[in-house]
């Protein structure tokens, strides 16, 4: 089943930011980011706790809302877009904490996005269509078996590949996996990272965010790094790493 | 309507005065509700409880009703510690504080109005007081001192209420709780056992809150429900937890019922303080001196 | 099973419980009960809104008082202008449910970006302005309250109180039936998303501000309904006792005690509740009903949260107390709008 390949604005780019800023009262979290990323990219997103990566997350997906600057998603601009819009455009994203809906089965919790966002995007028209890919999507991340146990059921990394399920039943265009892989073991880590890489395989653009170093350089084809809110580099992932500002922010 | 300078003081003094109290009614709520975030609407009931108290105790020793209250305070504290401890348990341990932690305390609102009017009926009841009856005369001004005495005493309340937030250790653990629980458990402090002495102290203001309504005003049961918006609408436009910004709150809302009854009649009033809370709710959440 | 065959079930239901009224030859049994299936709609349209999406709306007793002051207004019309006496009930139901849908509507969209709490506050402030309104408003009596004539015999049925009790029997077979519906659709399935997490129902594709809307309109709808009929039944409106807080407090508790993720909680709330508090007025007296409602509802919420039918699940089936089976949602169903 492929996702949807990845569409193009005028220049190319899937998803272009610009001069992105945002403040909560005084506190500035975020501050000029401009960034662009390609279609098919695998962009990882890394920096120290409080840089501002969630928060970034958050004014892409509309759970924020920034003060200056633009998004634009496949061509278009996402100012005054709610959540579930752009999420309907083919944006998805994951929580860094788990969120799944504690009363619904796994099933259930995968039939959401399939029938608020790709049934009303007009992709699937039959309920056997929408089983069809619900027990697909959590046969691909081996949680089958479980398809009728509630959220609270599951183990830590079960509950990572829901969430990473869930975004992924949305048939995004680009997804964004928020430290998907935080606190799982080494093996698990490698299943996430396969689940990852498959996806993009498919079609879709991804942006990893993530602590653990191993995971996002092998991962990613290009790296940005956010410290205190500002963008302070862009580029291949074995550059970046040797950039001083970059050592200093994680050493320094 | 005629319009008169001298009613139009008289009305605005009026409201300032019953501002006072009606901030010693809502300190409690701002405790809970603004710092705590717990959405006890069952607030005026437990303050109907005080007025009843002291109306017990007045009408059987003749004992003035602010000493009743005062002395009654503790036995309220530990009404609050042993509910809080129940909803803790129950529904903050769960994460279930939104729908049934409200549904619980909109209950104890119903148990405890009932259980008054089957105990003591649905007449009005009054206290009697020396500063009951006189009015102070201040030029055109008229000071009633039923009014007056409850209003200080409610200053003086919160005053000390805001003294012991902000320069005692239990005060600012408090404080603290509201934000930063991690912290709080890092210096070894119990911070569900903060809350318990918080919402203590939010029960044990409802005592004191008692007598002074029962002063202003006769007090049947079902009196409370009147608060119950007032009391909401108080806390959020003063920002939710903010002493000071309760006191300015109540007196706004005080002044502007004082005005709308005087020139408009009373049947408008209610609606007043209601209309202020959706007013704040729609434009400005944060209250007015938001946190 | 689908919709017809259950709909058909309960009218069969409704039929029998109608016979078995008349049987018993007493008008006293329409009275009580006309008032305990004004209860299963009010708990019903409350239960859309506070047990499906978990918004609590204090302010049940607004939309039955609006319900209620939309028939007063038409039989003042009516009486000045000398028509011809008799609107049926089913007209008037329409008028004030449509009257407190568009209510619902609007305070829905003054207060639905607001967080739980401040909703619930919002909705009690909603009801003392809607209730200043109209207790100002003399056209239908003010706070003097209003009389309202209660026309003698009907053909065919009888006296006019069995005539209320099965429009209002039909009422509460309609709002099960809406309710049940929804559950099993897609939009329940939103509703669902918003109780439980609505920040991740917004990511994954849930207009939540549009389905919250749904609800606090449909709920309205209802209790507005529930409230047409309220005149012809008490003879007598009163402000204060209508737009009341006992109507809000009775609202949730029935869910709550019966269960609030599914369409037979509050059917059963109501059933068990109201027929205590007929036989404590009776009894007893009626000042005691509230505080049976309030102690039941405190029980009901520290040891049994997911009420009657929780209990139910977990002893008989042991599955999780909060899980209901839901099997198959359909994608074309009526329901899969929004």
């Amino acid at each position: 089943m492929s996702g949807i390949a990845g569409g193009a604005s005028s220049n190319g780019d899937l998803l272009q930011i610009d001069n992105l800023g945002k403040r909560f009262g005084g506190f500035v979290a975020l501050e000029n980011i401009s960034l662009s990323v390609a279609a098919g990219e695998r962009l990882g997103l890394i920096g120290p706790n409080g840089s501002g990566k969630s928060t970034l997350v958050n004014c892409i997906c509309g759970t924020l809302r920034n003060e200056q600057g633009a998004v634009r998603f496949d061509g278009r601009k996402l100012d005054g877009l709610e959540a579930h819009q752009r999420t309907r455009l083919g944006l998805a994203r994951s929580f860094q904490l788990p969120r799944p809906f504690a009363s619904l089965t796994l099933a259930d919790n995968i039939r959401i996005p399939l029938l608020y966002t790709v049934a009303a995007r007009g992709i699937i028209h039959s309920t056997r269509e929408v089983e069809e890919r619900c027990h697909h999507l959590l046969g691909e991340v081996g949680l089958e078996a479980k398809a009728q146990r509630l959220p609270r059921d599951l183990t830590q990394v079960e509950m990572r590949k829901l969430e990473l399920a869930r975004a992924m039943a949305a048939l995004p265009k680009l997804l964004i996996a928020d430290e998907a892989m935080a606190g799982l073991t080494h093996s698990e880590i490698e299943e996430i990272l396969t689940l990852l890489s498959r996806l993009n395989a498919q079609g879709v653009t991804i942006i990893l965010i993530e602590h653990i170093m191993r995971a996002v350089m092998s991962f990613s084809r290009r790296l940005v790094v956010l410290v205190s809110g500002r963008k302070i580099a862009d580029g291949a992932p074995e550059a970046v790493m040797r950039d001083p500002e970059v050592e200093r922010a994680y050493l320094g | 309507m005629i319009f008169s300078f001298d009613l139009l003081i008289n009305a605005i003094v009026s409201g300032i005065l019953i501002g006072g109290f009606y901030a010693a009614v809502t300190s409690g709520v701002s405790l809970a509700f603004g710092i705590l975030d717990i959405v006890n609407i069952a607030h005026p009931a437990f303050i109907i409880l005080g007025s009843y108290v002291a109306y017990i105790v007045n009408a059987t020793f003749g004992i003035d009703p602010i000493l009743t209250a005062i002395v009654a305070t503790p036995l309220f504290y530990v009404l609050g510690a042993g509910i809080y401890q129940i909803y803790y348990v129950s529904f903050e341990k769960r994460g279930q504080e939104s729908l049934r932690g409200l549904a619980f305390f909109f209950g104890l609102l119903f148990i405890t109005e009932v259980s008054l009017v089957l105990y003591f009926g649905v007449d009005y009841r009054y206290v009697a007081a020396p500063y009951i009856g006189p009015t102070w005369h201040l030029g055109d001004v008229d000071l009633p001192l039923r009014i007056m005495v409850p209003c200080v005493v409610s200053l003086l309340l919160i005053a000390a209420l805001q003294l012991v937030l902000t320069r005692t250790f239990i005060g600012r653990a408090i404080m603290a709780v509201a934000q930063d629980q991690l912290a709080l458990r890092l210096m070894a402090v119990d911070p569900i056992r903060i809350k318990r002495i918080a919402f203590g102290i939010a029960i044990a203001t409802a005592s004191l809150a008692g007598a002074f309504l029962i002063i202003i005003q006769p007090v049947e049961p079902s009196v409370g429900r009147e608060y119950i918006g007032r009391v909401f609408a108080i806390c959020v436009l003063g920002g939710m937890g903010s002493l000071p910004g309760t006191v300015i709150a109540a007196m706004l809302v005080g002044i502007v019922e004082s005005l709308t009854s005087t020139f408009y009649g009373p049947s408008w009033a209610p609606a007043v303080s209601f209309g202020f809370l959706l007013l704040t709710l729609a434009v400005r959440p944060a209250g007015l001196l938001g946190r | 099973m689908r919709t017809l065959p259950f709909l058909l079930i309960c009218l069969v239901v409704a039929a029998a419980v109608f016979a078995g009224s008349l049987a018993i030859g007493n008008d006293y049994v329409f009275f009580a009960g006309y008032v305990i299936l004004q209860y299963v709609v009010l708990s019903t349209a409350w239960n859309i809104l506070g047990g499906y999406c978990g918004y609590v709306n204090f302010g049940t007793g607004a939309f039955f008082a609006l319900g209620a002051y939309s028939t007063v207004a038409i039989y003042k019309l009516i009486e000045n202008n000398e028509f011809p006496h008799i609107v049926p009930i089913p007209v008037l139901m329409l008028v004030g449910g449509a009257v407190s849908a568009v209510v619902g509507l609007g305070m829905g969209y003054l207060t639905l970006r607001l967080r739980g709490a401040f909703f619930s506050i919002a909705t009690l402030a909603l009801a003392v302005v809607l209730e200043t309104l109209v207790v100002n408003w003399d056209y239908v009596g003010g706070s003097r309250g209003a009389y309202v004539i209660r026309p003698e015999q009907l053909p065919l049925i009888g006296s006019y109180i069995r005539y209320l009790f099965l429009m209002m029997l039909l009422l509460a077979v309609a709002a099960i039936t809406i309710s049940r519906l929804i559950e099993h659709s897609r939009l329940g399935y939103g509703f669902a998303t918003i109780r439980d997490d609505e920040l991740a129902a917004e990511a994954s594709g849930v207009p939540t501000l549009r389905l919250k809307l749904i609800a606090t309109t449909l709920s309205g709808a209802l209790m507005g309904m529930a409230g047409a009929p309220f005149p012809y039944y008490i003879g007598y409106l009163q402000p204060d006792s209508t737009f009341g807080l006992d109507y809000a407090v009775n609202s949730i508790a029935m869910p709550l005690i019966g269960g609030t993720t599914t369409w037979v909680g509050p059917l059963i709330g109501t059933l068990l509740l109201g027929t205590l508090q007929q036989v404590a007025t009776v009894t007893i007296s009626s000042a005691v009903n509230l505080l049976i409602v309030g102690f039941l509802l405190v029980f009901f919420v520290i040891v049994a949260p997911n009420g009657i039918v929780g209990l139910v699940h977990t002893y008989w089936q042991r599955k999780p107390a909060e899980f209901v089976g839901r099997r198959h949602v359909d994608a074309d169903a009526p329901g899969a709008v929004p």
